[in-house]
């Protein structure tokens, strides 16, 4: 088939444990190029913790991780901006890398806050000057700035009020679409999940492997809101694989 | 051409917020002045008599020389502390295992009493500058150092972790996210470490006889001229402000002029 080759991200049997507590355990993932897989669990399943072996954040004890695309970027369940430096400047960050010229540098920052729909005299404002709301859009401005070819967000949109969140999703779908990016997109919201991916992967409780996977029909810009609830409803009440996904034990086992 | 407005804005408010450090050191004064209507000239001079006295001294090239050496010293063993604490201090906010043992060495050096130290010092180098110098540096070594590693250790991991995921290599991550938080407790603990350099230098300088200030206040004590000695205090505390405020405090609003934006309208003005 050939789908070694376009696999944007492959997870061979990882696992991870803190302090001697297994967190993590014989996970296997693939994320195929131009591909948007969303990944749920119940609270405290180690999602998060999958995230940030993936992105390269923290060493998984056992397993591979194989990245097949040329830069990715994280999107955190915070902001995470620098306080001291300006909303333009955070999310020129991005770009630091890359060792562009100025001009360059001014160019991409001034079209990527357009497209996230911050102001270009909001770029010149301090994080503690800006609302909750720009603050998380501009850290998804540093994320996409430089043009990453996978994206992982780790919970991103959480903390937002429902209007925001929406027009944050939408953000992200019309980003995937319109540059074939891939993405690794991790929540506890299923109607999230069912919005935005292209295949929902659900982890086993206490982050003991991978319980399964569902496409979700038609591509994610073209669902509607009533596609998506009537989804996700569908999901959580008569598919099996789902029965967990909304049980919240903080950790139960200890 | 706004960045250079932006910038002789900032200088103004800092010029003018001069003011309300005035009106603080003049309710000082009236409180001096109090006393002297209470003891008398002999005990306690009044403020404008100090200020003559002072005035009268300055009119001396020598008394400038006697406050630049001082002022010189202090400020050698301040860079000296700076420059090793700051470093010891990174080092030891990095590693949890070094902070441990440097902690004890930090409250024996502190509970030392800096007259031991000039007593030592004196015995080693002898009564020259560099006693002074010496003095000065191991007072105000253990602030800096402390301030420094609370900077390091008390920074923002998440921040670490957002720049290593932006793909940012370690010494511009060390430069760019770790040393710009460390900033926050490093200049108040430099601000303190430079006050006590200057006390620490003066004592240091009455004790060993070594020329400056601290000279002419043994001076002063032996003629009983207590006149003289409030306006050589007056001279030593007018050059630690000066530098205070014409070096740290500049350097510091520069770095964070992001504070000077978070704060509230009513505590800016």
């Amino acid at each position: 088939m050939g789908s070694e080759a376009v696999n944007m991200l492959r997870l061979d049997h990882v696992g991870h444990a803190f302090l001697g507590r297994t967190v993590l355990d014989a996970i296997d993932l693939e994320v195929e190029a131009g591909e948007l897989v969303a990944l749920v669990g119940p609270s405290g399943s180690g999602k998060s913790t999958l995230a940030h072996i993936a992105a390269g954040l923290l060493e998984p004890r056992q397993g591979h991780v194989t990245r097949g695309y040329r830069g990715h970027a994280v999107i955190f369940q915070e902001p995470r901006l620098m306080p001291w430096a300006t909303a333009g400047d955070n999310i020129a960050f991005g770009l630091r890398r890359h060792h562009f010229k100025r001009s360059v540098c001014r160019q991409k920052v001034l079209a990527v806050a357009d497209r996230v729909a911050l102001d270009a005299r909001d770029l010149e404002k301090f994080p503690s000057q800006l609302s909750g709301g720009m603050r998380q859009r501009t850290a998804i401005a540093r994320a996409l700035v430089a043009e990453p070819d996978f994206v992982f967000f780790d919970e991103p949109f959480t903390a937002l009020d429902v209007a925001l969140k929406r027009r944050m999703q939408d953000i992200v779908i019309d980003t995937a679409a319109a540059t074939g990016q891939s993405g690794l997109f991790i929540t506890h919201d299923l109607s999230e999940a069912v919005r935005i991916a292209h295949r929902i992967v659900v982890m086993e409780r206490h982050g003991r492997g991978i319980a399964g996977s569902r496409t979700v029909p038609l591509s994610p810009g073209m669902r509607d809101d009533r596609m998506v609830f009537e989804t996700a409803q569908a999901f959580l009440i008569g598919d099996r694989l789902f029965a967990h996904v909304n049980d919240c034990d903080e950790r139960s086992l200890a | 051409m706004s960045l250079i407005a932006v910038r002789a804005g900032r200088t103004g408010r800092f010029l003018w917020s001069a003011w309300a450090g005035l009106a603080g050191l003049s309710v000082f004064a009236a409180a001096w002045q109090l006393g002297h209507e209470a003891y008398g000239s002999f005990i306690l001079p009044s403020p404008t008599e100090t200020l003559s006295t002072m005035a009268l001294l300055l009119a001396d090239t020598q008394t400038w020389w006697l406050v630049g050496a001082t002022a010189g010293r202090a400020l050698m063993g301040f860079v000296v502390a700076a420059t090793i604490g700051t470093l010891a201090g990174v080092l030891a906010g990095y590693h949890p295992a070094v902070m441990r043992l440097a902690r004890p060495q930090i409250t024996l050096i502190l509970g030392v009493p800096p007259i031991a130290w000039i007593v030592l010092l004196m015995i080693w180098f002898g009564n020259g500058a560099g006693t002074v110098t010496a003095t000065a540096a191991i007072a105000c070594l253990p602030i800096v150092f402390v301030g420094a590693a609370e900077g390091i250790a008390g920074r923002d991991r998440g921040l670490d972790d957002m720049a290593r995921a932006a793909g940012i290599d370690p010494v511009t991550r060390l430069i760019q996210i770790a040393l710009r938080q460390m900033l926050h407790a490093l200049f108040p603990a430099l601000v303190m470490a430079l006050g006590t350099a200057f006390k620490a230098a003066i004592m240091a300088e009455l004790l060993a006889n070594a020329g400056g200030v601290g000279e002419e206040l043994a001076v002063a004590r032996a003629n009983l001229d207590v006149a003289a000695a409030l306006a050589w205090i007056l001279l030593s505390v007018t050059a630690l402000i000066s530098v205070e405020y014409g070096i740290l405090q500049p350097m510091r609003s520069e770095f964070e002029t992001w504070r000077e934006a978070a704060r509230p309208w009513g505590v800016k003005r």
